[in-house]
């Protein structure tokens, strides 16, 4: 299992807890944590997903992709650890990951 | 040809009183506003999803065209934009250059991107939690004001009503005046005979009042301090402080058709959903915690605009047909939304839907709607306040629609209110 932490824009935090295979995203939907729209359902295609990589793990994250980077670049609230939920993957290396959830998803 | 022609040609295309699941697949043409007009549209697209989902449409009053029928491939259409351009127009009538308006909506990447990120920020939601109160406010004040056990147009009084007084607080446009901006919205997506203007010249007289004006409050605000209204906000923007004047005015125009059709039809299509399906009332009399959820179920609902158009840049395939670079490809998100491959139960209508947010009435990709956190809230509040003041809203006539394959509307929805014991 691969423990996610989700951390709202008020601090409220969420330990999640999932099987390697899925995204980020559906971890926060499976689990019913809070801002997280995903309205698209994953297609890389409504930025209603968005979250803030803690820095310590940007770089397991890895990079933003180029549609990713079309979506978030329409997004106001972007920041340069930015990145949609759906397009990261759950693998055991991101065990004990923290991601932060923007006031507003659009 | 002119559209008028184009117009008075189509007439005799009209599928009204036809069999859908009958008539052969080459004459089914989704463009023409008769069936949209006269309320028989679902079979026809219901026809399409099943014999034939990406539908080549070969002689219509506005050329051939492509159908894409189904939610995935509608989607894949939507997300790729180097292969389906919004350029030259999104609409399914090839536009004629002396009446076309530039807009970002009928751009690509990057100029579209520079653009709307210059207009965004007005209705991120930051900005509209700002404006939740003067909302509430004013739809408080249009529902204490109507007429109780009586009949009268809730399209009028109600929907028009408020996404008109919502545009003037979003443009900062001079309130007694805000007809105006109503009247606009319907010429840019008239069709000439279609009721609202009679010639495409007419049409254009009426764009250059508009202009008129919203260069009068461009000079106005670009003297002035940064404000957060649209217009001043595009006067002090880099990507758009330089744009020309027809420039300026297609993406004013766009959002006030933008915003105006597509809530003002949701606010009546929930009305009318509603008195459809009365199990579903009874639901949110018993819960008005429902609300945010029914919101999203009535713009899947609705779907307030039909479609939207692209044209294909090189030849490529979808769904095993092919198609030409230069093929006009028409994404029919009213039938998206109903397409039971990808929506559980599309046919119904359910407020505690699960997952209601799924829908493709806002699009998807870059083009996504950007107004859309700004419907739901309006939509949010006018039921908040319906339901803390009404027991129903009685639909007690037949709805009119809009003839338009592209808005899909109600120009009247006779109703009742029977007030809260």
């Amino acid at each position: 299992m691969v423990t996610i932490q989700f951390i709202e824009h008020d601090g409220t935090e969420h330990r999640v807890e999932v099987e390697p295979g899925g995204t980020v995203m559906q971890a926060a939907v499976i689990n019913a944590v809070p801002g997280i729209d995903a309205d698209c359902g994953g297609a890389c295609s409504c930025a209603t997903c968005h979250v803030y990589v803690d820095p310590e793990w940007q770089e397991r994250v890895g990079a933003v992709n180029p549609t990713e980077d079309a979506m978030l670049s329409l997004s106001a609230d972007r920041k340069e650890n930015s990145r949609l939920s759906c397009q990261i993957p759950v693998t055991e290396a991101l065990d004990g990951l923290v991601v932060r959830t923007p006031e507003f998803q659009y | 040809m002119s559209q008028d022609k184009q117009q008075e040609q189509s007439s005799n295309w009209s599928m009204v009183g036809k069999d859908p699941w009958t008539m052969p697949l080459d004459e089914i043409d989704l463009s023409h506003p008769g069936i949209w007009h006269s309320g028989e549209y679902l079979p026809f697209l219901e026809r399409l999803r099943r014999d034939d989902p990406v539908h080549y449409c070969p002689r219509s009053a506005v050329g051939p065209y492509w159908s894409v029928m189904k939610y995935q491939d509608i989607m894949t259409v939507d997300t790729s934009p180097q292969i389906y351009s919004s350029q030259p127009t999104v609409g399914i009538v090839d536009t004629f250059e002396e009446f076309t308006l530039p807009m970002f909506i009928a751009m690509d990447p990057p100029k579209h991107d520079e653009q709307r990120k210059a207009v965004q920020p007005v209705v991120a939601p930051a900005n509209l939690q700002r404006m939740e109160g003067l909302i509430r406010e004013r739809v408080c004040k249009i529902l204490d004001g109507l007429p109780l056990h009586e009949e009268f147009d809730w399209v009028e009084k109600v929907s028009i009503e408020l996404t008109t007084q919502m545009l003037a607080t979003l443009f900062d446009f001079p309130f007694e005046d805000r007809y105006k901006l109503t009247y606009w919205s319907d010429v840019a997506t008239a069709i000439p005979g279609g009721g609202v203007v009679d010639s495409q010249e007419q049409r254009w007289e009426a764009i250059q009042e508009c202009l008129a004006c919203f260069t009068r409050l461009w000079n106005e605000r670009v003297n002035s301090e940064p404000g957060n209204d649209l217009v001043s906000m595009l006067a002090h923007g880099e990507a758009t402080r330089n744009m020309p004047p027809m420039e300026y005015l297609g993406n004013v125009i766009l959002l006030i058709v933008g915003g105006n059709d597509t809530t003002r039809n949701s606010i009546s299509g929930g009305v009318l959903a509603l008195n459809e399906n009365p199990a579903e009332y009874e639901k949110l009399r018993a819960n008005p915690g429902l609300i945010p959820n029914m919101v999203s179920e009535i713009i899947r609902w609705q779907t307030p605009l039909a479609y939207m158009r692209r044209t294909a840049l090189v030849d490529t395939e979808l769904a095993g047909k092919q198609i030409k670079a230069g093929d006009k490809v028409v994404m029919w998100y009213a039938s998206g939304n109903r397409d039971e491959e990808a929506i559980d139960r599309a046919n119904e209508f359910l407020i505690d839907r699960p997952r209601a947010r799924q829908h493709l009435s806002f699009g998807f990709g870059l083009h996504r709607c950007m107004g859309n956190r700004l419907a739901e809230m309006q939509l949010r509040i006018v039921w908040e306040e319906i339901m803390q003041r009404f027991e129903k809203v009685e639909v007690v006539g037949e709805p009119q629609r809009v003839y338009s394959s592209f808005v899909k509307g109600y120009s009247k929805l006779p109703v009742k209110l029977r007030p809260l014991a």
